[in-house]
């Protein structure tokens, strides 16, 4: 663990608030090299990441039946606030996970959905076949991909779900401004 | 050119999700870390961070009962036992502007928005190592400095106000951590 020798933290007192600064005590696992230095730890890494993708076809059904079970359950028991959390969860996993896996449209639907569960105002009176086209895709994506042209065919299919999911969410949450606003508001992440 | 000696760097790991810890296991491997705790929720997480002091910690959001964001308030506890300065890197899949805000609101360090590769983890990384922001008290906020640039050009309300600052001495981080373990 990289320590830093004892040095007392300074810290500034001012009307409304502290300053408090310390020598950093994580400089000393910092290193300086030439420019010409060949080591690639980023480089190293994707190549690490690239040697599990074997196992991510694997892993995405894993997710992708997880989704499934946790819709089931709430078809069976209803929008316990048990079962929409993990239908929540079980969604935006999918999400920041599936491109990773090789299954970007997969994440994209996935974000539609989490949309769904996270804006509507009541979820037992969304219709449920956006819930079922939503989690289908997935499935299908997940277990045809080799039949399905995936950039054309999965790639279509999301952008229709995600278009019905944001015209419903814009309908329901046409009263709630702030709802709204978050709808609206574009992703941080490039290329959403 | 700097790099960083990870194998000197204790990280702890927070993801309900076994697949996403794999990855990050072995990214972090890959950059050179030894030490990698894992924790499937933020309880776990908080007992972990008591007991191994790691350097930097790195959390999932979403989690069930105590998520990573309650995680990061409990961490950024000015008086609590252990460390409250350890940088906390936020990687999620929450890829909405409001979520930044409350995240960097509860005393996060850098945000890290799924999905996630080799390069943005290894920049947050390298930020939080190479870059440490000082941290700001207030009466609602404890966590590093949310500001950061400064502008000469600003016009506007000064949220922060005060008359010449004076100075306290407070005990060493390293000390203060020691004496919680």
């Amino acid at each position: 663990m990289a320590r830093n020798s004892p040095r007392d933290i300074e810290v500034k007192a001012f009307a409304t608030h502290h300053v408090i600064t310390q020598p950093n005590p994580l400089r000393k696992v910092l290193r300086r090299v030439e420019e010409k230095d060949m080591d690639d730890p980023v480089g190293r890494a994707e190549q690490a990441l690239a040697g599990l993708s074997s196992e991510f076809k694997d892993w995405m059904a894993v997710e992708a039946g997880r989704l499934a079970a946790a819709y089931a359950a709430v078809q069976k028991d209803g929008f316990t606030k048990e079962a929409r959390d993990e239908l929540f969860r079980a969604a935006h996993d999918i999400k920041g996970d599936a491109a990773t896996f090789g299954y970007p449209s997969a994440a994209v639907i996935a974000e539609s959905l989490c949309r769904v569960i996270e804006h509507a105002p009541d979820l037992a009176k969304v219709p449920g076949e956006l819930f079922s086209h939503h989690i289908n895709a997935i499935q299908a994506i997940v277990h045809e991909n080799t039949r399905l042209d995936s950039l054309s065919v999965s790639g279509e299919l999301s952008r229709r779900l995600r278009r019905v999911a944001d015209d419903y969410l814009a309908h329901v949450n046409r009263d709630r401004p702030e709802h709204l606003e978050a709808i609206l508001a574009p992703s941080i992440v490039p290329g959403d | 050119m700097f790099r960083i000696d990870f194998n000197k760097l204790r990280f702890l790991v927070c993801d309900d999700n076994p697949h996403m810890r794999r990855i990050l296991r072995t990214l972090l491997h890959s950059f050179g870390a030894r030490e990698v705790y894992e924790a499937e929720d933020g309880a776990t997480a908080l007992e972990m961070y008591s007991h191994y002091v790691p350097d930097i910690v790195i959390t999932d959001w979403a989690m069930p009962i105590f998520d990573g964001l309650e995680l990061a308030q409990m961490i950024r506890q000015p008086e609590s036992k252990g460390n409250p300065y350890a940088p906390i890197i936020m990687l999620t899949g929450h890829s909405e502007k409001r979520r930044v805000t409350v995240a960097r609101d509860a005393g996060v360090t850098e945000f890290l928005a799924k999905p996630i590769s080799a390069k943005g983890l290894y920049q947050r990384i390298l930020n939080v190592v190479a870059n440490p922001r000082p941290f700001i008290k207030t009466k609602t906020y404890f966590g590093p400095d949310r500001r950061r640039n400064t502008s000469s050009a600003y016009m506007g309300p000064e949220r922060r106000v005060g008359e010449k600052h004076e100075v306290l001495q407070q005990p060493s981080l390293l000390d203060k951590a020691r004496s919680s373990i």
